[in-house]
């Protein structure tokens, strides 16, 4: 019921009041200045909104991924390194929690080493340790047991759980959401700025016809429902302007690979294409804010 | 209720619509209006003069709630208006024309549409009462000019379209500040002419002017009470207008 109440009003709100409407006459320029306003507002809020969501998702995979895995590092003279290789994969196959255990070819090794030391160094002289590759089971494992038994079996073995590199990961997607959000708000005060002037100035420049009206027998609200709505409406188009073209920019923007970096994978994936659908009303409800408060303090100074 | 010219009228005769009560009025440090007790029963004709600055305009703007007392008392339909919120206030208004002596219009909307903006601001709607609108503009003599902008309207045109805007509603009471102000003689005996008409009608009619003139063709047609503002305060004028 009430739900239907909040429905019709909005669909009343939207609909307006023809008469109202026509008391108010047209504003030309602050009407151009709010649409461009919004545009542009909601324009950049949807590359703020990508860069967040896009930043959360990949730190939250490579945190997904480095906590699913751990790295077994075995430093030995050259005649030994084999045992202890085969040791190390003989504790983890009895190891509960670890789902595969994988001896890294040199090949691999190489490739890990190359973007330091480049394709000219001869590796193959110099003393790398043997890297065996831990992927767990989504119950984990227990890591100090495994270690101490390392410790016992594999003296020259070193567990990397990757604990060191994930606190980093998650504390900067949290910091880099934090500061997605916040510049989404700053995106959206300097909107309601832009808008309150552009109201001030129409409530000035309609200083007449507001009297008029107050002497004529108009509530506040009444008068303010005018100004509120067409600000409203304009923000509301403006913003869907701004978000369209948002999202084409996003898709002309070059796509990469999931390894390839934060700024080539800068975009939307599946659902939350959905989220920049919801700039519009966010910069509707702004514009009915800041016109609303705008138009009763205006008329406040009256009687 | 909104305007006809012969249906029911007025507030009930007798009943005071306007009361002060020892009201005062300062602009700044400045006491403009003193000590003034002053009631107007429903149905009466007045009229407010004296010289210019000595009050006349704040008199009747404290009379229709723009203004408020700085002591003393007002009711307008027996409430207080300092009681009154804002939505009050703006109900309270729509029992009172008022005309302006530099009546102001919204100048982007035709001649017709301004006088029916009492009833739009109301919630009425305009499309039904076209028939009032219509003989009401009659009445004014302006049928004619229906479709003109305010922009484009003599004074005295203006001025009874003022008086149209001020009455669509069917208010009890009817304040003109010298409404008579800005037209030539023969014009403004029209427009007394329809005051003197909604007055016979039951409403209340208060006008502030200078035109003894005026004063002395509507004693001829109306029984008028004539007050007069001097020294912040008001009395009943002599015989002699």
């Amino acid at each position: 019921m009430r739900l239907r109440g909040n429905i019709h009003k909005i669909s009343g709100f939207i609909i307006g009041d023809a008469q109202a409407e026509r008391a108010v006459p047209p504003t030309g320029f602050t009407a151009r200045l709010v649409v461009f306003a919004a545009a542009v507002m909601a324009f950049l809020a949807v590359f703020v909104l990508a860069l967040s969501v896009s930043a959360g998702k990949l730190a939250e995979r490579w945190e997904a991924e480095l906590a699913q895995s751990a790295t077994i590092r075995i430093s030995a003279p050259r005649g030994q390194m084999q045992a202890q290789t085969e040791a190390a994969l003989a504790v983890l196959n009895t190891t509960p929690g670890v789902a595969a255990a994988r001896v890294l070819s040199d090949a691999e090794q190489r490739a890990l080493l190359e973007p330091w030391l480049g394709t000219e160094m001869p590796l193959a002289d110099l003393p790398i340790p043997q890297l065996i590759e831990v992927v767990q089971t989504p119950a984990g494992l227990d890591t100090e047991a495994l270690r101490l038994r390392l410790l016992g079996e594999v003296p020259g073995a070193v567990l990397d759980d990757h604990a060191r590199w994930r606190k980093p990961l998650a504390h900067a997607a949290a910091r880099l959401s934090a500061l997605g959000w916040l510049l989404i708000g700053l995106i959206f005060g300097v909107m309601a700025a832009m808008i309150t002037l552009a109201a001030n100035a129409a409530l000035a420049a309609n200083a007449t016809v507001i009297t008029v009206m107050r002497l004529v027998g108009a509530k506040d609200s009444y008068i303010a429902s005018a100004f509120v709505r067409r600000f409203t409406l304009r923000a509301l188009s403006g913003a869907a302007l701004g978000m369209c073209l948002g999202v084409i920019g996003l898709l002309f923007l070059p796509s990469g690979s999931a390894e390839s970096g934060l700024l080539s994978g800068l975009g939307f994936s599946g659902a939350s294409w959905l989220w920049p659908l919801g700039l519009p009303p966010l910069a509707g409800a702004v514009a009915f804010g800041a016109t609303q408060a705008a138009a009763r303090r205006t008329l406040k100074e009256l009687r | 209720m909104v305007w006809r010219k012969s249906g029911p009228q007025g507030a009930q005769r007798g009943v005071w619509v306007i009361e002060l009560n020892d009201v005062a009025y300062s602009y700044g440090d400045g006491e403009l209006l003193g000590e003034l007790s002053l009631t107007l029963p429903a149905g009466s004709f007045h009229f407010l003069t004296g010289p210019s600055g000595a009050g006349k305009t704040t008199l009747l703007k404290l009379c229709y709630g723009e203004l408020l007392p700085t002591a003393g008392h007002l009711r307008l339909f027996d409430q207080d208006v300092r009681s009154l919120d804002r939505d009050g206030l703006a109900e309270l208004r729509r029992r009172i024309g008022v005309v302006h002596q530099n009546c102001q219009f919204l100048d982007h909307l035709p001649i017709a549409d301004n006088i029916a903006l009492p009833l739009t601001v109301a919630g009425h709607s305009v499309a039904d009462e076209q028939q009032n609108l219509a003989e009401l503009m009659s009445w004014v003599g302006l049928r004619a000019r229906a479709a003109a902008l305010p922009p484009e309207l003599s004074g005295g045109e203006r001025q009874r379209a003022a008086l149209a805007r001020a009455v669509i509603m069917s208010p009890d009471v009817i304040l003109a500040d010298e409404p008579t102000g800005n037209i030539d003689w023969e014009m403004s005996q029209r427009l007394l002419q329809l005051l003197v008409e909604l007055n016979k009608m039951g409403k209340t009619v208060v006008i502030a002017t200078h035109d003894l003139g005026l004063i002395r063709a509507a004693k001829t047609q109306v029984q008028a009470r004539v007050l007069r503002i001097a020294n912040r305060r008001v009395q009943l004028a002599g015989a002699d207008l």
